[in-house]
This record gives structure tokens, C-alpha cells and sequence, in this order.
């Protein structure tokens, strides 16, 4: 028999805001445990929740980026559930009108595009975090309330590459709009997935199981891959699928039975009453309109057809914001765009790889990238310099002193390099023999004598013209 | 020293020409409540030391000129925070709450220079129309003291009536306001919903409660109600609207001439004799002072207290969560695991009217009975309040009875919850939209003695509409003039 998959997945996106969704406590939960709280974030008696308007503004921008409708008219839901890490013991959430709906982001796999929908989008907060020793439990609410997305696909995925796929297009979209890191290591993306499968043909999904919290996208495909084929095995057995939440098991690449659903929890969803419903005027989408970063498809448009970089170069630059702003930057500061755009996809990829690092991490600037290149393309430095003076502006030097200052600039006046050819030519006169006999290794051995005084600093093209002129003279 | 026979402007000329000082009025006020406090029972918590040193330093610095409450005692209900100052909701739950902050309007009496006498009593999380739900001991009404204060603001309606202050503050969630103001013959004012912020307010049924004044006159409810109102940046629902100088449009240029009034049957034909009789005599007298008064109806009145107790007590049921033993309040000492701190701190520390709300609104919040239930009773709601905005459409406002009986005994109804609830009937609705309304004293009954109340419902954020008919009515008649004799039947 032969079967078809649906993935549906939920990703919850944490928004970058210097505040949290309902109070004014700092969203950095690196620090000391409960030290970015206050009384709302404790649950304590008589508080009330004051909505961030940047958290609206950056769902809409989130919904936007998603080709999603933006909900005009909203309020806000309680979650009820008892937890520590839940001080209210309720969750403000969106239950009944998420802030946007019906969106779409398109994927490619094997060459082949496709248009993932998206089912809803909404905003709501994060839980705080317990911890557990033998002998105590603690409670830190420094997470509780930071902001959170969850976006919701359509049951649309087919394949454990395509949910990949989606999720590597969400992320990039995400990031471009610059309201979240999204970083799965980080947490600050996370994934859950449901997946189920029914024979071809027909029109009644199967039962689904349910992962949550798979920390990489590759994690992601290996656990899918195996529960779709573990549905397969149960089903051509004669067996059927439990309704269930399972975990990945990274040491065995399997995934084991967390709990079995026995019909949904019940959260008793309800109004949150200390919020008033949220008018969104048309106005206000339309500003953030104005404000949404070019998403990453109309960057690579504009790198191939106006700066003339590959489609390959241009995929490989706009795989992060922050590597595409830092390359625009750099050809805005004069960098010639293929030269730039190989020093970022060579020297400064293979920096990151090797320290592990992200570019904000270095002292690299835009600046000095372009101040480099442009001193390769008028001469003053040679390409061999360049990797030395690659070094210095990694280190956050300005290119031109940094040149200076270690003797890595190229000698190109022709009233300092003349006396050297000719000095040169007074002392080879065999090698000017050679030359008006054809042999034209003759003119490299010259060339080698001039590098040689100069220290290698000469400007070989430079160089070349004087030469070849004094020996046509001679 | 009583409050009986003055007000605020009286008392406020009284510190600035330095008749009495700030300490000696403060020193007096506890000598009074220490007189009788051990038959009325008001207070919970006396904040006799602090508020000693705060009159000591007002009378340091010298009384504002401008501020009327400065040096002023009045008391607190105990379910608004007052920082270092236990607040418990009168509820085992929060037997030592030690607040870290003060509710907004605790914050804006501080800063005008109020001293703060106490907190009152009240029934558990303000659920109940009595003070019989307290966790601690019930109220005792200083008119008849084998009869109930009524509720939920008890401990403050008895304080003022029985001379205490002058005012104290009161929450209002579907009548706990009013209903004790009226069962105490004091005035009692529930602003519109928003009018005042709920910040620092222990959350019982959050779309309805307001923070509002038990008074001995209209003028310093006025007064006072403007003190503590306005937006506040911590509250959502607070509204933006300016807040107006009520009190100083209450003068002897006041009048209801030419005033229309709706009196809605549902708020008079079913009322007991003794209480009709009062509120006939009240309507006939706004009447004789040119007032018009039409006969109405609210059609949904009776449907206003079964909607309400599926709405508000939904609201608590999630409210009412965050108290589980884990990080303040009450913890069961004997809990061995995460499932037990909950289930037995929260069965031990809930009272059993608090347990039973809860359970109520979580049933109506439930799967499968959430349409039948709590959104059921929420489009009851909405027709509810068209109703009353049909009437204003003709009405200036809606006036009738606070309740339809007097102050009940003690004892008399606690085992029967379905009758306590309907004790709510008239002041319900009134919550169900959202209104500003008024009891006050209107009379005593011929049966019993008991004051009478008469509950004045204006527009939404039209209280000015609602304090000029209540003073001219108050300035006409002296039944607010009329004080218990403590101890004594009436």
C-alpha cells in the first residue's frame, strides 16, 4: 500500500523587545534567577497586565512577512493551567482572534517550488523556568512573559524535507523582518510537530502524533523521517497509530511515547477581561508596511540584476540578515560587489566556521571590508597584502593605516620606480639580449629583480608598463 | 470624637485653623473605634502606629490647604493592597500578607496626606452580600447588631456608620457598594466601570469590580470619588476620560427640576412593604421637588443575578488560581508533592462560599459547557445593559430600591446561598453594564427601624447627574442625620 504524509508544524518565535508582552520588566533571562521581575510577573495579588504595543506592532510585522491577513479587531484569551513556572496560573494568549491568518511562505525542494500555508499567527507569553535538585525545587520567572509568536502551519507538508524547508524559509523570512534572532540553539525558535499518514487516495487524515521542542532542523527531518516510516510499519501490520506526544531520542535517532492524549487538556479559554479589545487600523498596518526590511527574494533580485553577483552568490549572502545588511553596507561604502561579495563568501565564511562565530561577533566592519577591497582595486595593496591586511580590519583596524603601518603599500609611482628599472636593466644586459631575441621568460626574470629591491612591494602592473617600455626603448 | 454630626470641609476647617491638630483627631478616631469596635467588629487589622507617626508628620509639615483629606482619618477595605500593611481578603489564604506595593488609590490618598485608620472587613474575596463569609469574624451592623452589616463592603459601611471615619473605602462587584450602604443608611457610590483603577485591587470578578466610597454625606463621596479616579497607566480599563469637580456642583443652586426619572417596576413591585413604603415616599419626594418620575421596565432584571454568578464567579475561578502555596500566602503544611501544596493549601485556605464560586465558574468555563454557560450568560449581559441604555435614551436616570429588604439577622441566610444571592438582584444588573449608581439613605423601615437605601443608577461616566439628585435629596430630608445608638435596638 502506498501512503501520503501530513506534517503540520507550530513554531513559537520569541520577539526581540526591550520589555515584556505585559509588564515592564526587561526580557534577559541570562541573568541572576528572578532579578528581571516584578509584581506582575509574579502573579501577586491586584496586578494587572499593561499590553507592550511593540509586541502587536512586531505580530503584524511577523503576519505581513507571512503574506498573512492582519486581524483589525482582536482581544486577548486566558490559558488556565497550574504550574509553578506559571505564576498566574493562566496564560494571556490568543485563542479566538489570532492577530493574523491565512498566510503563505513558499519552499523548494529538488527543484520544485510550493506554497506552504499558514493556518494562524498569535502572540503570547513565555512561561518562567523550574529547575530541580534532590532536595528542592526552584522557580525562576525571569522568562515568564517575554514575548512569544506562534505560527501555525496548514496541514500542507508532505515530506520531512519539505517541513525543513519551511521552516528554513520561516526562519530566514522571520530574521529579515528583525523582530526575532530565531535560533533554535538559543531557544529563541522551537519547533513542534504533528504528523500522521493515510493511504493515498484518501480523503481522512490519519491519527497524528505529536513531538514538541526539537532542537535543530536536523533533528527535526531525522525525527519526522522515522515516525512516518514507524506510522508505515504500524499500519501495513495491521496495527493502529496512538494519539500521542513522543520525544526524539537523539543517542538513537528513534522517538518513544511521552504521555497519551485521552481527549484535549481543557484550558477553559475565556475573555481576558483586563485587556480591552485591540482596534487595528488600516493606518497603522500600513506603516508597519512601510517599515518591513526587503525580504531576502527581492534582495537576491536585486544582487543579480543591478549588481551582477550569481544567483548562487546571491542565495548564499542573503542566507542572514545580518551577512546581506553587511554586504549592502560595504558596496554602499564603495566595495566593488563581486569583490566584496568573495571576500564575505571565502575569507570572512570560513573565519566564522572556524572560530564559530557570528558576524556582529567580529570587529569586522562594512567600512573597512569595502576601504580594503577598494585599495586591491586602485593598486595600493596586492592581493597577496590583502590577506595580510584581512587580518587587520578582522581585528577591527581601518585598512589604509593598517597598510601603511606594516609597509603593506605597493610602490606605484613611476618617478620611484623607474631609477629601479633602470638600475635593474644597467645590471642584466643579457636579459635585454634575451628579450630582443623573443625569449619572453626573460621579461619574468627582470620582473623578479625589481620585486626583489622593492621587497616585493612594487606594483607589478605598474612595474610592467615601465619595463616593457624601457626594453622596447633599449 | 464621632463623625456623626460633620463632614470634610467642617473637619478640613477645623485642622487648618488648628481647632485640632492632625494627631489629636487621629488619637480620638482610635479612641472611638476601640470604644465600640468590639461589638461592630469592622476592622480586621488596626493601623493604629503607623497612622500615628503619619498624623505627627502632617501635623510637622502642616496641613494642605488645598487637600480636604489632608490629616484626615478614614479605614481601607482589606482587599485593596496597602504596602507593609496586612491585607488578606479576609481569607485564611492570605492570613499574613505583607503587601510589597500600594493599590492605586491607597497611593493617591497618601499622596493628598490621608491617614489610614485600618483595613475592614469583608466577606472572603469580597463573595458575599453579608461579612458572614470573612474567614476572621462577621461585622455587626451598628443599628442592630444581631443583624448583618451586608456585603461585601461591610467592615467599611459599619465603620462609617458607626462614627469610625468619615469615609472608607469599598469595592463593588455586583453590589458591595450599595447594599451595605443602604443596610447601614450611609451613602455608598459605585463609579462606571474604568472611572477608578483597579490596580492593587485583589481581582474578584475583573470586568465588574469597582473601587468606590462609603460616605456619611454626598458631597464627600463626591469629593472624595474624584480623589481616587482617573486613568492609570497600570490598569488597561481604566478610562482616559477627564475626571470632573463633582463636588463642587453641589450647592444650593443644586436641583432636580426638571430631572427625568425612570423607575423600573423591577426595582419596586416586588419590594418588601416596609421597604416600598420608603422608596414611594423618596420617589414622591423628588417628585414634589420637580422631578419627573415614569414608571419603566428592565425586562431582564431577573435573568441579571444567575448570568452574573456564572460570569463573575467564572472570572474568579481563574482569578482566584494564583493563590497555590507556592510563593505567598498560606502553604498546607503536610503537602509531600506539587499536586498536594495545591489541593490542600487551596482546601484548607478557601473559605467554603469562595470554593463554591470557584467551582461554579469552573464549570461554566469547561469544554462542552462553555456555550451553554459562561457565553450564554455574557449575551445576557449585553441585553442587560441595552436595556438600561434604552431607558437613558429618555431617562436622565433610573432610580428604585438598593435592596429589597433591610439587613437581614445573623445567621439567617448563610446555609441558603440561592436566597443571599438574590439579596443582588437589584444592584446586579447595574454591574452587568457597567454603570455608575448610588445608594442613599432614604428612610428606616416602620417594621423593623433598619435604614432604607435608595439606589440612584445615572449614564455611564455621568456621575455628576447621580450626586446632584442625591444631594438635593439628602439636603431636603435628615435622614442622614439619624446615627445608631450603639448597642441598642433601634
Amino acid at each position: 500500500m502506498n501512503f501520503q504524509t501530513t506534517i503540520g508544524l507550530e513554531v513559537h518565535v520569541e520577539l526581540k523587545t526591550n520589555s515584556k508582552i505585559y509588564s515592564p520588566s526587561p526580557v534577559d533571562f541570562g541573568d541572576q534567577p528572578n532579578a528581571n521581575t516584578n509584581v506582575i510577573d509574579w502573579g501577586y495579588p491586584g496586578v494587572l497586565p499593561t499590553l507592550n504595543k511593540g509586541v502587536v506592532r512586531d505580530g503584524i510585522m511577523a503576519g505581513l512577512a507571512l503574506h498573512a491577513q492582519i486581524a483589525h479587531h482582536m482581544h486577548f484569551d486566558r490559558k488556565n493551567y497550574f504550574y509553578p513556572d506559571n505564576p498566574k496560573a493562566y496564560q494571556i494568549t490568543q485563542s479566538d482572534t489570532p492577530i493574523a491568518h491565512d498566510g503563505w511562505i513558499e519552499i523548494e525542494v529538488d527543484g520544485k517550488k510550493k506554497k506552504i500555508g499558514i493556518a494562524e499567527m498569535h502572540i503570547e507569553e513565555d512561561a518562567g523556568k523550574n529547575t530541580h535538585t534532590s532536595k528542592y525545587s526552584y522557580v525562576d520567572l525571569n522568562r515568564q512573559g517575554t514575548p512569544l509568536i506562534e505560527i501555525v502551519s496548514k496541514p500542507d507538508i508532505a515530506s520531512p524535507d519539505e517541513a525543513v524547508a519551511y521552516l528554513e524559509a520561516l526562519r530566514q523570512r522571520i530574521q529579515f523582518t528583525g523582530i526575532s534572532d530565531v535560533k533554535m540553539e538559543e531557544g529563541s525558535m522551537r519547533v513542534d510537530t504533528n504528523i500522521s499518514i493515510r493511504p493515498v487516495g484518501s480523503d481522512k487524515f490519519g491519527t497524528k502524533t505529536e513531538m514538541k521542542n526539537i532542537n535543530s532542523f536536523n533533528y527535526v527531518r531525522k525525527a519526522l523521517a522515522f515516525e512516518e516510516k514507524r506510522h508505515q510499519q504500524v499500519l501495513m501490520s495491521g496495527g493502529h497509530i496512538a494519539q500521542e506526544t513522543r520525544r526524539y531520542d537523539e543517542p538513537t535517532g528513534t522517538t518513544v511515547s511521552m504521555r497519551t492524549k485521552e481527549g484535549a487538556d481543557d484550558y477553559r479559554y475565556f475573555p481576558e477581561p483586563d485587556i480591552p479589545d485591540l482596534n487595528v487600523s488600516d493606518d497603522w498596518i500600513k506603516e508597519i508596511e512601510g517599515e518591513m526590511p526587503e525580504m531576502p527574494g527581492e534582495r537576491r533580485k536585486h544582487y543579480v540584476d543591478d549588481l551582477g553577483l550569481s544567483d548562487y552568490d546571491a542565495m548564499v549572502l542573503t542566507q542572514t540578515k545580518e551577512m546581506s545588511d553587511f554586504f549592502e553596507a560595504a558596496v554602499k561604502d564603495g566595495g566593488d560587489p563581486k569583490r566584496v561579495a568573495n571576500y564575505l563568501m571565502n575569507d570572512v565564511n570560513s573565519y566564522l566556521n572556524d572560530k564559530h562565530i557570528d558576524l556582529p561577533d567580529t570587529k569586522l566592519t562594512p567600512a573597512n571590508l569595502a576601504g580594503m577591497v577598494k585599495l586591491i582595486d586602485d593598486g595600493t595593496i596586492s592581493s597577496k597584502m590583502a590577506k595580510k591586511v584581512f587580518k587587520g580590519i578582522l581585528a577591527g583596524e581601518e585598512p589604509q593605516a593598517y597598510a601603511k603601518e606594516h609597509g603593506l603599500v605597493q610602490l606605484s609611482d613611476p618617478a620611484q620606480l623607474q631609477p629601479i628599472v633602470d638600475d635593474v636593466l644597467a645590471n642584466n644586459a643579457q636579459s635585454i639580449e634575451d628579450f630582443k631575441n623573443g625569449k619572453d621568460r626573460a621579461v619574468g626574470y627582470l620582473m623578479g629583480q625589481i620585486m626583489k629591491q622593492t621587497r616585493g612591494k612594487a606594483n607589478p602592473q605598474v612595474v610592467t608598463q615601465l619595463l616593457m617600455k624601457s626594453l622596447k626603448a633599449k | 470624637m464621632d463623625f456623626y454630626q460633620t463632614d470634610l470641609s467642617q473637619l478640613h476647617n477645623d485642622l487648618v485653623n488648628k481647632k485640632i491638630s492632625a494627631s489629636e483627631l487621629t488619637k480620638a478616631t482610635f479612641d472611638h473605634i476601640k470604644a465600640n469596635d468590639d461589638q461592630v467588629k469592622a476592622f480586621l487589622t488596626l493601623n493604629e502606629d503607623a497612622a500615628t507617626k503619619c498624623a505627627q508628620e502632617i501635623d510637622d509639615a502642616g496641613i494642605a490647604a488645598d487637600q480636604l483629606v489632608s490629616g484626615v482619618p478614614l479605614a481601607v477595605k482589606d482587599n485593596i493592597l496597602t504596602k507593609g500593611l496586612t491585607t488578606t481578603a479576609a481569607s485564611k489564604i492570605l492570613e499574613n500578607f505583607n503587601p510589597v506595593y500600594d493599590a492605586t488609590v491607597v497611593d493617591k490618598l497618601n499622596q493628598a496626606g490621608f491617614i489610614n485608620v485600618g483595613k475592614t472587613n469583608l466577606d472572603e474575596f469580597a463573595m458575599g452580600s453579608s461579612t458572614e463569609n470573612s474567614a476572621f469574624f462577621t461585622t455587626h451592623n451598628p443599628w442592630d447588631l444581631t443583624r448583618v452589616p451586608g456585603g461585601s463592603s461591610g467592615g467599611s459601611a459599619a465603620a462609617v456608620a458607626a462614627g469610625d471615619v468619615l469615609g472608607a473605602l469599598g469595592t463593588d462587584t455586583g453590589g458591595s457598594i450599595r447594599m451595605p450602604a443602604s443596610f447601614n443608611g450611609v451613602v455608598g457610590m459605585k463609579p462606571t466601570y474604568g472611572r477608578v483603577s483597579r490596580w492593587g485591587i485583589i481581582a474578584f470578578g475583573s470586568s465588574f469590580d469597582q473601587v468606590g466610597w462609603l460616605t456619611r454625606t454626598v458631597k464627600d463621596n463626591a469629593y472624595l470619588t474624584a480623589l481616587i479616579a482617573g486613568n492609570d497607566k497600570h490598569d488597561m480599563t481604566s478610562s482616559l476620560k477627564e475626571v470632573p469637580d463633582w463636588a463642587a456642583h453641589l450647592n444650593d443652586d443644586t436641583s432636580v427640576k426638571g430631572l427625568k426619572i425612570a423607575v423600573p417596576k423591577e426595582y419596586y413591585d416586588d419590594l418588601n412593604d416596609d421597604v416600598k413604603k420608603v422608596v414611594k415616599a423618596a420617589l414622591d419626594h423628588l417628585e414634589s421637588l420637580g422631578a419627573t418620575v415614569d414608571k419603566v421596565s428592565l425586562p431582564r432584571t431577573k435573568y441579571g443575578v444567575p448570568a452574573y454568578y456564572i460570569l463573575a464567579s467564572s472570572e474568579a475561578s481563574s482569578n482566584l488560581q494564583r493563590y497555590d502555596g507556592i510563593r505567598y500566602g498560606f502553604r498546607a503544611k503536610d503537602a509531600k508533592n506539587l499536586d498536594e501544596v495545591y489541593v490542600k493549601s487551596r482546601t484548607e485556605g478557601f473559605g467554603e462560599e469562595v470554593k463554591r464560586r470557584i467551582m461554579l465558574g469552573t464549570f461554566s468555563l469547561s469544554a462542552g459547557f462553555y456555550d451553554a454557560y459562561f457565553n450564554k450568560a455574557a449575551k445576557v449581559r449585553r441585553l442587560i445593559a441595552q436595556d438600561f441604555y434604552k431607558v437613558f435614551e429618555n431617562y436622565d436616570l433610573i432610580i428604585g430600591a438598593t435592596g429589597a429588604t433591610t439587613a437581614f439577622k445573623i445567621g439567617a441566610e448563610i446555609d441558603d446561598p440561592k436566597t443571599m444571592y438574590m439579596n443582588d438582584v437589584l444592584t446586579v444588573p447595574v454591574n452587568m453594564a457597567g454603570l455608575p449608581a448610588m445608594s442613599v439613605p432614604a428612610g428606616f423601615s416602620e417594621k423593623n427601624g433598619m435604614p432604607v437605601g435608595l439606589q440612584i443608577i445615572g449614564k455611564p461616566f455621568d456621575e455628576q447627574t447621580i450626586y446632584n439628585a442625591g444631594y438635593v435629596f439628602e439636603q431636603t430630608t435628615d435622614f442622614h442625620k439619624k446615627a445608631p445608638k450603639l448597642g441598642g435596638q433601634n
